[in-house]
């Protein structure tokens, strides 16, 4: 349902992404890992148009979006959770979800799906009067996770969503991860945390230098001798 | 002598308002695009001329003149953000500060080249009329100028949080990427706030002219001031900017009084802001610097 072809990108003058070509699957969850500076979070950042692409395609649907603007992007389905979580900290948690339904499309259905976001996040339902800002990472995370689905997007990518987060908080958002999916929501995660983003994806993804080294299943990715050299420190 | 504390608290307070309505659009633009705008103050001159040519050109009172004019103001914001800031906002700083310090020098020379630089004055019928609270003299000019600044400054801050425009604009504010993420047309959104700004300048400068004088350079001051409030209010926060406006108000009043000659009025101004900066380096409002 998405593809890249030859798609390079970075910032200023300096190559981050070069000509990467891979494609994502509908309904599945697919995770990119690598070292810090491969050109991961620019891949995602590329995909959402908060960077600019500089050559080659996006295809979403057959159709190129590589020269769209962020919010039209995100009004045909294709919404990012940034690293950092990127939250408005003084504004409520209930504002927060709002502004992921910002587009006139999801906002017509706002109500319905706060309902369903809600139902997926009782914690953040606790906190819904509460400012963003006093939440703590875990809540945070899941907080961003909420507003990306708020427009019920067709593809949601999460931008290092365990950063940061204690250890049994990352299960817990890996859990969440994988409900997500269950939505019928495509998914493309950017990781550190190998062995558990491997653990429930469909396919992977290695990036090195800018470009796909090694590419499978999340089964297959685990087995690797590569990658658990590499990347499962085994 | 407590009379002439009382006027210099009234008068304070008088001008407070229009200072607190001229602040809260410079601290709306740098809250949410981070520019400095230092032709914000200019912008007093549009709203001055459309209200004096509509007074002395078509005998339109300079009250009904600030309304009449809200969609140009708007619109001239808008265009500016649109054409002339847009293209560098992304810019280093020292360009984005030559490009508004250039929009500055245009406003002043295209008012002097159509409007000569001589001053002017619209006189109303009611521009004298004054009341009397205890023994102190109330313009009812610019008590009229202060109330509706406030309850401009009311509107807007009721518009920011109650509706969806609003909080979109606040979300710009407090994180542009986020904003962007969750579907926000940022530009358009920036468009919307300086042409906000521009409309919070223009109908202060439309609403004094019943009691000040109109010259192509008088917004050059009230640059001055506004970025003054806008600091020690908390740099992007409305409610320092409201507060703000009427401190240096009274604060000037009083200047003007105590100080051996007028001129040295700023001296006290800058004194109170220096040592309140001191104690509250991110402003009266100011959560922390970012």
């Amino acid at each position: 349902m998405l593809e890249l072809r030859q798609v390079t990108s970075g910032y200023e003058d300096i190559e981050i992404v070069k000509g990467l070509s891979l494609k994502l699957d509908e309904g599945s969850i697919t995770t990119i890992i690598g070292s810090n500076g491969v050109g991961k979070t620019t891949t995602i950042r590329t995909i959402a148009g908060l960077n600019k692409t500089w050559t080659g395609e996006i295809l979403f649907r057959n159709s190129p979006i590589q020269k769209l603007k962020p919010f039209e992007r995100v009004e045909m389905g294709i919404v990012m959770v940034p690293e950092g979580r990127r939250l408005f900290p003084s504004l409520t948690v209930e504002e927060n979800l709002l502004l992921g339904a910002f587009n006139p499309t999801a906002a017509k259905q706002a109500d319905q799906n706060m309902e369903m976001v809600l139902e997926l996040f009782p914690r953040v339902r606790e906190r819904l009067d509460q400012y963003a800002g006093t939440l703590s990472g875990g809540e945070q995370q899941m907080v961003a996770i909420s507003r990306g689905l708020m427009s019920r997007p067709k593809i949601l990518m999460l931008d290092e969503p365990s950063l940061g987060l204690a250890p049994i908080i990352v299960q817990q958002i890996f859990d969440l991860i994988a409900e997500v999916k269950k939505l019928g929501t495509t998914v493309l995660l950017v990781e550190q945390n190998v062995q558990k983003s491997l653990s429930i994806s469909d396919y992977a993804w290695v990036m090195e230098n800018g470009n796909v080294t090694i590419n499978g299943t999340g089964p297959e990715l685990m087995v690797n001798p590569e990658v658990k050299k590499a990347y499962l420190g085994l | 002598m407590a009379t002439v504390y009382l006027q210099a608290l009234i008068s304070g307070i008088l001008i407070g308002g229009v200072f607190s309505l001229i602040s809260v659009g410079l601290t709306l633009t740098f809250g949410v695009m981070k520019i400095k705008n230092f032709a914000h103050g200019d912008f007093l001159i549009v709203g001055m001329y459309f209200a004096f040519f509509c007074y002395t050109l078509l005998g339109i009172d300079p009250y009904l003149a600030a309304i009449l004019g809200l969609p140009i103001f708007f619109g001239l914001g808008w265009i500016i953000q649109k054409f002339l800031i847009r293209p560098v906002l992304y810019a280093p700083e020292t360009i984005k500060i030559l490009v508004t310090v250039g929009i500055s020098l245009c406003l002043q020379n295209i008012a002097v080249f159509f409007f000569s630089p001589d001053f002017q004055t619209v006189q109303v019928a009611y521009g004298s009329n004054t009341v009397e609270f205890f023994g102190a003299r109330i313009s009812l000019t610019r008590l009229a100028a202060t109330a509706l600044a406030v309850v401009v400054v009311i509107g807007l801050y009721q518009f920011l949080m109650k509706t969806r425009t609003g909080r979109a604009i606040r979300a710009c504010a407090e994180d542009g990427d986020g904003a962007l993420a969750v579907g926000i047309d940022i530009d358009r959104i920036y468009k919307i706030a300086l042409g906000i700004s521009t409309v919070c300048v223009c109908l202060a400068g439309a609403m004094m002219t019943p009691f000040f004088y109109i010259s192509p350079t008088v917004g050059l001051s009230f640059t001055l001031t506004a970025f003054v409030v806008v600091v020690l209010g908390g740099l992007g926060n409305l409610k320092g900017a409201l507060i703000g406006g009427f401190i240096i108000g009274v604060v000037e009043s009083f200047g003007e009084i105590l100080m051996p000659e007028a001129a040295l009025k700023q001296v006290a101004t800058f004194t109170i802001f220096t040592l309140i900066l001191l104690f509250r380096p991110t402003g009266l409002f100011g959560t922390k610097l970012t």
